[in-house]
């Protein structure tokens, strides 16, 4: 019990710390970098949950793809950003304003909230119903039976914004000898062959 | 020494009230406000988890599958538009993003 209440304040202390430090950077590589942090340590969190297997999708998907992009686009995009935080102090005394208030808020909120006692009775997927299954094996039988159709418009999401963002990001530039199948495909043999009649004699 | 769900929840307070801090703190620069944005998300996973795991319930966590999807397409669609925006102006500042209209 102990180990577990370490182990949660060592993983809950680096992670606030992390997210500090991505906001307050003043390299947004390291900022990005700080992001790959603090996802490990939430990804901690979740193991410390029982949520194995939403802790290796975070990995996977955050800092395999999510954070990965981030540091590709940083880096790719030639920008002062020195010249970005000129001017960011006027807002400060505001943003803490408006910062502590929503904690205060939802701390308050915290501290005097309960389960009511019928919410046991109310749950979608209760976990006494998978005993003796890995959390991933339970996840899996809750997913594809009656979360089917949420994951199959998911799969669609991912796909509408791999396209949006290959066509955002697609451009044709001129002067670059590309293959055009379109091109190939709508090419007559008449357009371009010709047959013509050679008078016998007159070649060279 | 228990550590109950009120601690996973003040966390993940904290963490949403550093991502809307760091939209303050960093109102010019577009890819800080959408890596607050990954954090802001990233509180609203651990309250989903932390709920599932004290109350037994598996439907928070195929939430937070969701939440996932939807947070790398918005990365993805973000920075594509950030890219673009870009070429075309040579500067990610927030304040030029507002020219565009419609």
């Amino acid at each position: 019990m102990i180990i577990e209440a370490l182990a949660f304040y060592a993983l809950a202390g680096i992670l606030t710390l992390s997210a500090l430090l991505v906001i307050t950077v003043r390299n947004p590589v390291h900022s990005v970098l700080f992001l790959i942090l603090g996802f490990f340590n939430a990804a901690g969190l979740f193991v410390l949950l029982g949520a194995e297997f939403i802790a290796m999708i975070l990995i996977i998907v955050y800092v395999g793809a999510v954070a990965v992009l981030f540091l590709f686009v940083v880096m790719m995009l030639d920008v002062s950003f020195a010249d970005l935080r000129k001017g960011a102090m006027q807002y400060v005394p505001i943003g803490l304003v408006i910062g502590a208030i929503l904690l205060s808020e939802l701390i308050l909120v915290y501290s005097v909230w309960g389960f009511a006692p019928e919410t046991l009775d109310n749950r979608a997927a209760p976990v006494e119903k998978f005993e003796g299954l890995t959390n991933t094996e339970a996840l899996g039988q809750v997913l594809y039976t009656d979360y089917i159709f949420p994951f199959q418009l998911a799969g669609l999401i991912l796909f509408v914004a791999m396209i949006g963002a290959i066509v955002l990001t697609h451009r044709s530039r001129p002067g670059v000898r590309k293959q055009s199948v379109a091109d190939q495909q709508a090419r007559k043999a008449s357009d371009v062959l010709e047959i013509r009649k050679v008078e016998t004699g007159s070649g060279a | 020494m228990t550590i109950g769900l009120e601690h996973y929840l003040t966390l993940a307070a904290l963490l949403f009230t550093i991502g809307v801090f760091g939209i303050f703190l960093n109102r010019k620069n577009m890819i800080i406000i959408l890596m607050s944005i990954e954090l802001m998300l990233l509180a609203v996973n651990i309250n989903f988890v932390a709920f599932s795991s004290f109350l037994g319930d598996l439907a928070g966590q195929v939430f937070t599958m969701f939440i996932l999807t939807v947070a790398a397409a918005e990365a993805a669609i973000g920075l594509a538009i950030l890219v673009t925006f870009f070429r075309m102006k040579g500067s990610i500042a927030v304040e030029d993003i507002s020219d565009m209209k419609g």
